[in-house]
């Protein structure tokens, strides 16, 4: 009786979420100039997106294309395309890495990485790709590689990898031999996750030498192409140079030699087709190996957002300094667009609130203007809440810091960020973060940027990242330069000042910009903010194959 | 007084053996059933889960697969009818059912033969005898030598005196097995020796009869029936004149074309010829009709219930099963002469397992899809087999047998050619696309049907691989047909996963499949057997590009392509539907495994396409020491090697390993579904590898011998 009185009164007995949960209301106004104008700018920005995509799918151009075909070898897309379940999905990765980062172009930095299935499982998969510089390793290819199993080290996912690469890029081996998270690392990572049951695969579709030799052979099962795939210390021609014995690349490291000699490889595949159904059957015969997990309480039946994913493109913020509701955004990637708000009322400028996305439940915090004291306590003890239910986190960045001023330094706002960023670094339920617009300063920290280990973080293309904004900077910037100059006897004209601003400006918006950091992997890809909901999705399926973890936090200082 | 000679009811028919197979078996039972009469059927080893087996109330074991030791085994059949006690045997067609001897012993162990009396079937059996019987009761004869002598010599010289074309023809058996057609005096020796050995083989008897051979000639027959109180009619004739190698594959009722007077002289000659050996139950007079002068010449009587008589019972509207059982319990003809009906027109299509492009040849293998057509009042499907069946080597490969009916001969027609668009048969390859040619041609769209109607329209009903513009034409459907296959195993595939899937991993099964700032693609290599090029196969690529809702582009690359956007629904089981320009068609599609390859059948409009999709090879199939490729094992054998075009038994080596051997000269006689079939050298050369020996059985594709030159 006393839980009949405090039900809502539309509630029926039975839990159905539908008619007692808050629908988000359509407050997007779609005749104004607003509307009109960033909708305009953004499909600018979305095109230009599309055609950076465009571009990286064709690998190492037409030409490389075409003798990896005449060798009966496919692309890794299409490697990956035919190892995956027939019509399933797959989650790419850092598509930009390696965008404009280096003389030469580096198209997804020479490795194409994802998650998708195979036999319901879902795996991790690192497919060099040899028509991007014979698929040798730049410094960027080894942090994709990395970043990778990284991923797939925080989910439990099986690893594939697809080896086709002339190891390490020679000229830059000091940026990619030497130092922790550099091309030794991937083997350390191998033996680590396969020590933690997590399968670790390799399918050597072509070249692997040197130290890229380690990949089969540290693998817990690896297969080799007749003709095509070869594995050896050292190839043929230094063979020679160092012993004079002369030996055929088959004859030295072929299939043959590996699989029926050697022991380094484990099946022997006719041809290309056969290594691939080969890596399908091996995942079908891991059994429950890196599965971990239990089921969450997944919802069988969803219902899609009541509102147009399309419309986000004329929500997502293209001038920051324009203020919008991250409810907007929420109604449309949450089920049903009912999102039950946690403490509505306090901290108004960070929204908390319970919501499912595709069946699956989630925590979602996202900034609503600036951080005060009582929003990063409120994001805290949301956190705390999400922990304690084992529910995943979801951070919607769109964060210009925290206030700044003596009236919240007096009230400790660097102590309240401070619960806030110790809550995000403990949190161990899988973190998902998504910058729709800015990303500055220390509200980059409290709102799960890289550093804090989210399981993902995805860019929309018009967001933006740096300590502070460009103008900010500038200013501060400006102030010390005048300082130095004046030490020196110079007094900085107008002019000058302008001048000096407007690099700082020009550096910050260049190094702001999305593309800056997706080339350099501080995130896992630019996405389509339409798409925003299906790659959440996809995301929570593969968070959440590990065990729950209990939370255990540090010293809040209170 | 006929009355008193009635069976008293207690001794009338309760249970039928039925001494045959496949769908005659079925047909007999299904109207045993109706009657309430019990049934039992017979069965071999490689029957033992058929579906007669299944469909009669008991059912015992003859033997082992081959037909002498089974099915023709009459001690084993007469034992099988004593223990469960049935009181009457039905023979069916083929088999033990023109045995004199067979009928006489069902009669000596006091079971009902149902079919004619044995002295009918001895008279009509021997051929030379059956037609001086119906010489001397005026039924015209072709003229012919059918003497007893069969000296050499003795024969040419009447060959001679007949007049070439000369048809040379076993006195027993049928069928067309062991026939020849002998255009010259020189040729005239080798054809009599292989009919008489062909006989041998198939008959046990090896006498011969002469004939002259009717150039433009047409097959009518007659359906006749009596009862024992010596009452015989007609049923009206069929058509049947349009056959391939010798047997029948289109017949219909009534014969088009003819006039109602040359109706009724062919019937009372059927009724004069029945009558002149007492004949009871149903039988046949075959007639062949001189198309150029008119007349008409007795050919055989076939005493016993015919493969093609439910075109009769459809412009009758009578069940002859049923008739047969009545008169075999001593009823009188339920109908006279004169209250046969002739109603509408009907046809009969048969289907058989075979390889038309390479010369109808017998084909075996598994139904992995079998779909025949919704059956009505006026469509019929007599079938033996279910899906997941094997048409195997021992048996007649006829799959079933379509009988449609309508108002008249256009309307029929019209039907038959809906419903042979629509019968699905996929896991092995069949007659139906050639029937369904047929069936569009012009000429047999106006009756204009003789017994050389498909060596007449050659041109038409196959493909030749040199016409460019033909094959070009036979390409673009294929392209077409794989683009709709591609988008239709594109959509069953994501559905299988997506159902095989559960909670959260669902969202990895979204349609269409996500991918991050692209859409989702897929290239299927379909291997397409093209039938012009005999056994040549062609790659078509396809590549597929995910589209929201259910579309699909669909690129194929080569020169007839334009891209195409298809929508596809799935409908049920093996349904889709496939809009495409505004059209949606309903398309059907069968997948299945077969030697390392996945099989794709696709029938949509009136087009079927069989495609192959290589998917990886089989693990256990592969031998890692040995590094030929499977692809390479299943298909290529060194150049200059034969390969055993059919499954079937060597009946004959004619040389011996290591001689020399000229373009065309036959190494070795196969027999198949007793069909004889020469294998020749393919070049002049030295045979090497021949290892087979007369009585050994051998499979399809095994190579036989190779040719060095």
């Amino acid at each position: 009786s006393i839980s009949r009185r405090l039900r809502h009164p539309n509630c029926p007995a039975d839990p159905t979420r539908s008619l007692c949960s808050s629908i988000l209301p359509d407050t997007l106004d779609r005749s104004s100039e607003s509307f009109a104008r960033n909708s305009a700018a953004m499909e600018g920005i979305i095109s230009q997106l599309h055609s950076r995509i465009e571009k990286v799918m064709n690998g190492g151009g037409s030409e490389a294309v075409k003798r990896n075909k005449s060798r009966n070898k496919l692309l890794p897309r299409e490697r990956i395309n035919r190892l995956i379940d027939p019509g399933s999905s797959f989650l790419e990765l850092s598509q930009l890495a390696g965008h404009e980062l280096y003389d030469t172009p580096l198209p997804s930095g020479g490795v194409v990485t994802g998650i998708g299935p195979v036999h319901g499982n879902l795996c991790m998969f690192v497919a060099n790709d040899p028509t991007v510089k014979g698929g040798t390793y730049y410094p960027i290819t080894v942090k994709k590689h990395l970043r990778a199993q990284e991923i797939a080290a925080q989910c439990r996912l099986p690893c594939m990898y697809l080896v086709d690469s002339g190891g390490a890029f020679l000229p830059k081996q000091a940026e990619v031999f030497p130092d922790k998270e550099n091309f030794g690392r991937i083997f350390y990572n191998q033996a680590v996750m396969s020590a933690e049951g997590i399968p670790q695969i390799a399918l050597v579709l072509g070249s692997c030498t040197a130290g890229g030799a380690y990949i089969p052979a540290m693998a817990d099962e690896s297969v080799m192409v007749k003709g095509n795939g070869t594995i050896f210390l050292a190839g043929p021609p230094l063979v020679k140079a160092a012993t004079g014995e002369e030996v055929s690349a088959e004859d030295l490291g072929g299939a043959s030699v590996h699989c029926k000699t050697s022991g380094v490889s484990d099946y022997f595949a006719q041809d290309e087709l056969h290594a691939l159904a080969i890596g399908r059957n091996i995942v079908k015969n891991l059994h429950m190996a890196g599965n971990a997990g239990e089921q969450r309480h997944v919802m069988p039946d969803f219902k899609e957002p009541l509102y147009d994913a399309a419309e986000l493109c004329a929500i997502a913020p293209t001038d920051l300094k324009q203020s919008f509701d991250i409810r907007s955004i929420i109604s449309r990637i949450v089920d049903g667009s009912e999102f039950d708000e946690f403490k509505k009322l306090y901290g108004s400028t960070l929204v908390t609130g319970f919501a499912r996305i595709f069946g699956q439940p989630v925590g979602i915090i996202g900034n609503n203007g600036v951080l005060f004291n009582e929003s990063a306590l409120k994001g805290a003890h949301f956190i705390e809440l999400c922990t304690q239910r084992n529910i995943p986190l979801i951070f919607l960045q769109n964060i210009t810091g925290f206030m700044v001023g003596s009236k919240s330094e007096a009230n400790g706002i660097a102590k309240s960020g401070a619960k806030m960023v110790m809550a995000v670094s403990c949190a161990k339920v899988p973190k998902i973060t998504i910058v729709v617009g800015g990303s500055f300063g220390a509200g980059n920290y409290a709102m799960c940027g890289r550093a804090y280990n989210p399981n993902f973080m995805f860019f929309w293309p018009n967001a933006r990242i740096s300590v502070m904004g460009g103008a900010q900077a500038a200013g501060v910037l400006a102030q010390i330069e005048r300082g130095n100059k004046k030490k020196a006897g110079i007094e900085l004209s107008k002019e000058e000042e302008e001048k000096f601003k407007a690099g700082v400006v020009e550096a910050y918006d260049k190094e702001g910009s999305a593309y800056y950091s997706t080339a350099r992997l501080w995130d896992d890809g630019v996405i389509d903010p339409a798409d925003t909901r299906k790659i959440l999705g996809l995301c929570l399926a593969a968070s959440t194959k590990n065990k729950p973890e209990s939370t255990k936090y540090g010293v809040f200082r209170m | 007084n006929s009355q008193k000679l009635i069976n008293p009811a207690s001794a009338r028919i309760e249970k039928i053996l039925i001494a045959n197979r496949g769908e005659i078996a079925c047909r007999i039972i299904r109207t045993a059933k109706r009657l309430g009469i019990r049934t039992v059927a017979v069965y071999s080893d490689a029957d033992e889960s058929s579906l007669h087996v299944k469909s009669a109330d008991e059912a015992v074991r003859i033997g082992p697969p081959p037909a002498r030791l089974s099915y023709l085994s009459a001690p084993s059949i007469i034992e099988a009818a004593s223990r469960t006690g049935a009181q009457a045997i039905h023979p069916g067609y083929g088999f033990l059912s023109e045995s004199a001897d067979f009928a006489q012993l069902c009669e000596n162990e006091g079971f009902t033969f149902i079919g004619p009396p044995a002295s009918a079937i001895r008279d009509m059996g021997d051929k030379s005898a059956s037609k001086r019987i119906m010489g001397a009761a005026g039924v015209p004869l072709v003229p012919g030598y059918h003497g007893n002598e069969q000296d050499i010599d003795l024969m040419k010289l009447e060959a001679d005196k007949i007049g070439y074309p000369v048809l040379i023809k076993p006195t027993h058996g049928g069928g067309g097995k062991g026939m020849r057609i002998v255009q010259s005096p020189n040729d005239f020796v080798d054809a009599f020796i292989g009919a008489q050995r062909e006989a041998a083989a198939s008959f046990g008897i090896n006498t011969i009869l002469l004939e002259k051979y009717i150039t433009k000639p047409r097959h009518i027959e007659v359906q006749i029936f009596g009862d024992k109180y010596g009452n015989v009619i007609h049923l009206n004739e069929r058509d049947c004149s349009v056959q391939r190698r010798h047997q029948k594959i289109i017949e219909e009722a009534p014969a088009p074309n003819i006039s109602n007077d040359f109706r009724l002289h062919l019937g009372q000659a059927a009724v004069s010829a029945a009558k002149a050996v007492s004949y009871h139950s149903a039988g046949t007079v075959e007639f062949i009709v001189d198309t150029v002068s008119g007349q008409f010449y007795f050919m055989e009587m076939n005493t016993r219930l015919q493969v093609e008589h439910p075109v009769t019972e459809m412009i009758v509207g009578q069940d002859l099963v049923e008739w047969q059982i009545r008169v075999a319990n001593g009823e009188p003809l339920p109908i006279s002469q004169s209250q046969v009906p002739l109603s509408g027109h009907a046809f009969e299509a048969r289907i058989y397992a075979e390889n038309v492009p390479k010369g109808f040849l017998p084909a075996t293998g598994t139904l992995h899809h079998y779909h025949p057509v919704q059956v009505s009042s006026e469509v019929r499907v007599e079938t033996g087999v279910e899906q997941g069946d094997t048409v195997s080597m021992h048996y007649d490969p006829m799959i079933a047998k379509l009988v449609v009916w309508g108002e008249d001969r256009t309307r029929a027609l019209i039907k038959m050619k809906d419903c042979l668009s629509k019968f699905q048969v996929g896991g092995l390859p069949t007659n139906i696309d050639f029937l369904f040619k047929l069936a569009n041609h012009e000429a047999f769209e106006n009756g204009e049907v003789e017994t050389h109607f498909i060596e007449m329209h050659k041109d038409d009903l196959f493909v030749d691989p040199n016409d460019q513009l033909s094959s070009q034409v036979v390409y673009n459907a294929a392209v077409h047909s794989a683009a709709f296959a591609a988008a239709c195993v594109c959509e069953k595939e994501h559905a299988v996963m997506k159902e095989s899937s559960a909670g959260s991993a669902s969202v990895w099964y979204a349609n269409p499949p996500f991918r991050v700032n692209h859409c989702a693609k897929c290239t299927m290599e379909l291997e397409w057997e093209d039938e012009s090029s005999k056994g040549g196969s062609i790659l078509v690529p396809v590549h597929v590009t995910y589209l929201p809702k259910g579309k699909y582009r669909i690129e194929t690359g080569g020169s007839s392509s334009s891209d195409l956007e298809l929508n596809v629904v799935h409908l049920r089981d093996h349904d889709y539907r496939v809009e495409h320009g505004g059209i949606s068609t309903i398309v059907s599609l069968s997948v299945y495994q077969k030697d390392h390859m996945e099989h794709i059948d696709i029938w949509h409009g009136s087009c079927h396409h069989h495609f192959k999709r290589r998917k990886g090879i089989d693990l256990a199939d592969v031998d890692e020491s040995d590094h030929k490729s499977a692809a390479d094992v299943a298909s290529s054998h060194p150049p200059g090697t034969v390969v055993a075009p059919m499954a079937g038994l060597v009946v004959k080596v004619l040389v011996e390993d290591g001689a020399n051997v000229v373009e065309g000269q036959p190494i070795l006689v196969l027999e198949a579904m007793k069909m004889e079939h020469v294998v020749k050298a393919t070049s002049a050369g030295c045979i090497g590898g021949l290892r087979v020996s007369a009585g050994q059985q051998v499979s399809d594709g095994l190579a036989l011998f190779s040719i060095k030159g």
